[in-house]
């Protein structure tokens, strides 16, 4: 049984800080839509078209028949290991710093064979496992089982671990604790065991409904923070900026107009919260999260951004809101690239429409806010980096990548 | 003449016996900006964001962005603000007068009345009575409310919101009727409007926008340090930015006063 992890102490100070160091992160293009798949969620390996084998590692051509034909279809991790081993020694820096390490040879009911880590509560070969996909900190896509039921502690394993953010013992800051929203997911923090959840507050002169009732739970505290304000964020990271572990931005500015329907002055300030706010958040506070990638037991592991659905495709109801957030898009994407070598992940949550203020005129379905709130804390708990959370980001996600061009006519009249 | 007295102020400003007195408050993003509904366009707020600062940016030199709205922080309102002024001549900050920059100033001490009520409002009666005490207001002058409130340094209380709207002092029409027949120049106060906070709910609304600048008269507001003035005899120097069909800009408000 994995024993469970323990409130870590606080770092020794006269010690050398644990840098971040990264699993090898090279791979070919093939084998790039494990990650993809891994990124959702998703198991996912390559089906042959013509002899229907499923295999792996990924190749560009089938190995049993040589067509081309391969489709990438999700797949049951069900499997035998067949065989296990510990490593003791290894060269690479990251494994280096872990070792040892269980190491085992899969073979799936699906058919092909897997070289896997092993979680600690993996029954010795022979034994049934089911193997997931997982980005590891380098950001790419690798196998692990685990066993095949769950057992006590499973998520504490120190293996897995590397693979997911939960929230427990973590100290995080909610950038906008004003919105449903932002309490919503402060509440959900509290009770997945976070130790310090700060919210900011923007405009502390225009009051907001739930944030006295917030304040009350021990583990929330309310900062100051305008995220349109560079000195407000500059001095919040010198106050907090070392201690974040887990950052969500939710600071959000929606209003919903079409392109045409006003000057520009709406959709400066749609841009100045959405894009350049995370960008004022990305200088203030990503340093010191790179620095902190692997302090403890609980590192500097996770910066989740709220997009919208409609960073992919514009909804031209809500113009302006599309491209404010398809521009928080493009930047989140710098902001990954950015905080890969420390092994920091960078989930993005592209949500239908919320059930909020600035939606009053869509109909259902809409996102409840604790909807959305459990669907983030559920993303750090599975190690998840492309969020689609809900009926509506699921149906246009889907029609995005069937069509992208179709899916534009389509939002047109919504 | 006029070069002499200029002489005799030189001397006096140099001898501490006309004093200056600072009527701005600093602008800062941590100073409020006015709030409407979220329906309307909104003031951007007051920012200030690095160029450089002695570093790979720019090594000798600091410098920054500014980005704000024309009503932020301390600032003056010009005639074209309001509905009510948009065709007069001469009515935005370009234009303005210029000898109408520099004014004498009639000061009607409301603290204890603002201390006792934050919603309360200057009458056409407390305008003739402070006159029958300091003497007509005349034409010219800018009149301005001194309620203390930019003693509330705390945005909360400054701004004074609860669920029906902003709290904060101001002049009734009637008031505002009267001191637009002594031909002021115009009204100001320490509050973040010139109307009051409730004024969305007078008749007319807004009062002192529709009347003031109706008539051409100028706001000020966001004002500070109107205690330490007289009630007449200080002379405010109140200069907008000259932007082109500006309806108003932030302003480093001045009064000059008899010194010791």
């Amino acid at each position: 049984m994995t024993p469970p992890l323990i409130r870590p102490k606080p770092r020794n100070p006269i010690r050398a800080l644990r840098l971040p160091t990264s699993p090898p992160v090279v791979r070919s293009r093939a084998a790039l839509r494990l990650t993809a798949a891994a990124a959702e969620g998703r198991f996912e390996l390559q089906h042959c078209f013509k002899c229907g084998t499923v295999q792996y590692p990924p190749r560009s051509a089938c190995g049993t028949c040589l067509s081309h034909r391969l489709e990438w279809r999700e797949v049951s991790g069900a499997g035998e290991l067949i065989s296990d081993t510990v490593l003791h020694h290894s060269n690479e820096l990251y494994y280096r710093e872990r070792v040892p390490l269980r190491l085992g040879t899969v073979r799936l009911d699906a058919g092909p064979s897997l070289l896997v880590h092993l979680h600690g509560d993996c029954a010795a070969a022979p034994s049934r496992v089911r193997v997931r996909a997982h980005l590891d900190k380098s950001g790419q896509a690798v196998l692990i089982a685990l066993p095949p039921q769950d057992t006590a502690n499973m998520t504490d394993d120190p293996m897995l671990r590397e693979m997911t953010s939960d929230p427990k013992f973590h100290k995080i800051l909610v950038t906008d604790g004003k919105s449903p929203l932002g309490q919503a997911i402060a509440k959900a923090l509290v009770d997945a065991g976070a130790d310090i959840v700060w919210v900011g507050v923007a405009e502390p002169w225009k009051d907001a409904p739930g944030l006295a009732a917030l304040e009350k739970l021990s583990q929330v505290e309310r900062v100051p923070l305008d995220v349109t304000d560079e000195k407000s964020v500059r001095d919040l990271a010198g106050v907090i900026g070392g201690k974040v572990d887990i950052l969500i931005n939710t600071a959000e500015l929606h209003r919903a107009h079409g392109v045409a329907d006003r000057g520009t002055e709406t959709a400066r300030a749609e841009m100045d919260v959405n894009y350049f706010g995370l960008l004022r958040l990305a200088h203030a506070f990503g340093p010191a999260m790179r620095a902190r990638g692997a302090e403890s037991a609980v590192p500097a592991s996770a910066w989740v951004n709220l997009l919208s659905i409609y960073a992919l495709s514009a909804l031209p109801s809500h113009g302006t809101f599309s491209a404010a957030k398809a521009a928080a898009f493009a930047l989140s994407q710098n902001v990954r690239a950015d905080m890969r070598g420390a092994g920091i992940r960078v989930v993005n949550v592209f949500p239908g429409p919320i059930d909020d203020e600035w939606n009053q005129l869509v109909p259902p379905p809409k996102l409840s806010p604790d909807a959305l709130a459990k669907a983030i804390v559920a993303a750090l708990r599975d190690g998840v980096e492309d969020v689609y959370p809900g009926d509506v980001a699921q149906d246009i996600w889907t029609r995005f990548r069937e069509s992208q061009k179709a899916l534009e006519r389509e939002l047109w009249d919504q | 003449m006029s070069a002499a007295l200029l002489n005799e102020l030189a001397g006096a400003l140099a001898a501490d016996s006309v004093r200056v007195v600072d009527l701005s408050q600093t602008l800062s993003p941590r100073f409020p900006q006015i709030v409407l509904p979220p329906e309307f366009g909104q003031c951007a707020p007051f920012r200030l964001e690095e160029i450089s600062r002695y570093d790979e940016r720019g090594p000798g030199w600091y410098w920054n962005n500014l980005s704000f709205g024309e009503h932020t922080g301390t600032h003056f309102d010009a005639p074209v603000h309001w509905i009510t002024g948009r065709d007069l001549p001469d009515n935005t900050t370009e234009s303005l007068p210029p000898q109408s920059l520099i004014a004498p100033a009639c000061v009607i001490d409301c603290t204890a009345e603002a201390a006792r009520d934050a919603d309360f409002l200057l009458t056409a009666e407390h305008v003739r009575a402070w006159e029958g005490r300091h003497g007509k207001i005349p034409a010219g002058a800018w009149v301005l409310m001194c309620t203390d409130w930019s003693k509330r340094t705390d945005p909360v209380a400054y701004q004074n919101f609860d669920e029906t709207g902003q709290h904060t002092p101001g002049p009734d029409a009637n008031a505002v009727r009267l001191l637009v027949e002594r031909d002021v120049l115009g009204f100001g106060t320490e509050t973040i409007g010139t109307d009051a906070g409730q004024a969305a709910h007078f008749r007319p609304p807004y009062p002192c926008h529709t009347f003031m600048h109706g008539a051409g008269r100028y706001g000020l507001q966001c004002l500070a340090n109107l205690d330490l003035l007289p009630p007449t005899g200080s002379i405010v120097i109140a200069a907008p930015l000259k932007l082109l069909r500006g309806s108003g800009s932030p302003v480093r408000a001045l009064a000059l006063t008899a010194g010791i």
